[in-house]
């Protein structure tokens, strides 16, 4: 479902002496549907940026990114809006959403973006904020107000809103109690068990073991450095 | 599938002065596409040649006509382009003054739009801009008061019912936010996005508010000095911008 190959990336900072800054080199690897792979490394390996490419957060600056049939690295902006929309879900580590709105439908957006209707985006979101035990009084606030272990579920919530093939999780374990932990990996062997392709990075080396099929160490990306 | 509005080589000068030069791109229906740039950079130039305010010394702009597919407006007979303004287009100005008639009444305000495209019955009127002016939080007992009297959230409110009451395909805002306090603001964008994902609205926002962007356009423009420097996907642009100015722009801004 996800297959990278040979993808590296470098920064340049135009604004500091236009320094390069390679990031990754020869990046590759790919996850099949029902499979869920972890990417491990060093804090600085490349986790984040190879996850962030593949969303298509950064420009992948070589290589090949498919997800389904479109190369993200290659893709236009509205290919890839569509790519979001329907097959591809994020989980980042921080809830960013309209001051205002509420939660529930702050995680019921997902699936009417997808074409459901309201009645079953309703439907999702409240089973779905239910078991990640956010307490139904919150349901009609926003979000922004609440804290951030709160923040922090209510964006898994939207994450597992809508059905993806592929999913890519951002320490989704993060700042979370053992009954939301353990929520949280049941709803990743659902995921597993339907058929999505999962990409994940957990510092949490037991949720790791729990869900994970495979590790890939990011470390053998990074390029050598000039010392 | 074609493009809602398909910008081709628009270039505008003041004189000796580029306003903008050589500005492409397709904006596809349903689509929010940002353009930001610091004072000065040809934003507004580019919005005003966009919808037929100003027009370009160079460039095509076509858009695709309910009734007869993609035409280039700039071609159009006058009378053609201010029917396609009054049916298929809103400009939601920076300055609400600027938008609406001060010295007609809240429901006036939205009503006369429904009116110059044919609506004569004045009980339909009235009810639909009741109806319009509670989707913008406006409450009915202020229906017969003039925008004088409302606060600049308020009109900037009453402004966007009485761009959309007719329900335009394409929406061009300028600032649209600017000059309100943020408390204000949020509440504009939370209603300005529930409209354009109920209504399908596609949009060309003009901004120098990236916070603005990041929460309203799929899509940015980056400009300086008239000329378009970087295009993308919003996330991608802010997150990981490749051009000089844009990491100039982004790391500007300060964290709350």
């Amino acid at each position: 479902m996800i297959r990278i190959s040979d993808v590296s990336k470098s920064f340049v900072l135009h604004n500091q002496g236009s320094a390069v800054i390679p990031v990754m080199e020869g990046a590759s690897l790919s996850v099949a549907p029902g499979e869920c792979v972890a990417l491990v490394g060093n804090s600085g390996a490349g986790k984040s940026t190879l996850m962030r490419m593949i969303y298509g957060n950064y420009l992948a600056g070589a290589g090949r990114i498919m997800v389904g049939d479109v190369d993200v690295a290659r893709a236009e902006p509205r290919e890839i809006l569509t790519l979001r929309r329907e097959v591809l879900g994020y989980v980042s580590q921080f809830l960013r959403v309209v001051p205002r709105v509420p939660t529930l439908e702050v995680v019921a957006e997902p699936v009417l973006a997808a074409g459901g209707s309201a009645a079953e985006g309703e439907a999702r979101a409240r089973e779905l904020l239910a078991r990640l035990n956010i307490p139904e009084r919150l349901w009609s606030l926003s979000p922004t107000t609440f804290s951030g272990g709160e923040q922090q579920r209510v964006n898994i919530a939207r994450g597992f809103a809508h059905g993806f093939p592929a999913l890519l999780l951002d320490e989704p374990t993060a700042s979370l109690d053992a009954t939301n932990r353990a929520v949280v990996l049941e709803l990743i062997e659902e995921a597993k068990a339907r058929g999505a392709a999962i990409i994940g990075i957990f510092h949490d080396a037991e949720a790791r073991e729990a869900v994970c099929d495979r590790e890939i160490d990011v470390s053998g990306f990074t390029p050598a450095r000039a010392a | 599938m074609t493009p809602l509005l398909s910008v081709q080589g628009v270039t505008k000068h003041y004189g000796a002065r580029l306003g903008c030069g050589d500005v492409n791109f397709d904006l596809w229906p349903g689509e929010v596409m940002g353009i930001v740039g610091e004072s000065g950079s040809g934003k507004s130039t580019l919005l005003s040649c966009l919808s037929g305010q100003l027009a370009p010394d160079a460039g095509k702009v076509v858009f695709d006509t309910r009734a007869d597919g993609p035409r280039d407006v700039l071609t159009m007979s006058e009378p053609e382009r201010r029917m396609l303004a009054r049916t298929d287009w809103a400009f939601v100005h920076q300055n609400a003054r600027d938008g609406l008639r001060m010295g007609v009444s809240a429901g006036g305000n939205v009503g006369e739009r429904l009116m110059a495209v044919g609506a004569r019955n004045y009980a339909d009127i009235r009810a639909q801009a009741i109806d319009w002016l509670g989707r913008v939080e406006i409450s009915e007992d202020r229906v017969d008061d003039r925008p004088r009297a409302f606060s600049g959230g308020m009109q900037q409110r009453l402004q966007i019912a009485r761009n959309l009451v007719t329900g335009p395909r394409l929406v061009f805002m300028d600032e649209p936010t600017g000059g309100l306090d943020v408390s204000v603001q949020a509440r504009l964008l939370d209603l300005l996005r529930g409209l354009v994902r109920e209504m399908g609205l596609s949009a060309v926002i003009v901004t120098h508010d990236l916070a603005v962007v990041r929460l309203l356009a799929d899509r940015l423009m980056v400009m300086k000095g008239g000329r378009v420097v970087e295009t993308g996907l919003t996330d991608q642009v802010l997150d990981d911008p490749q051009h000089g100015y844009t990491q100039l722009l982004v790391s500007s801004v300060l964290q709350v």
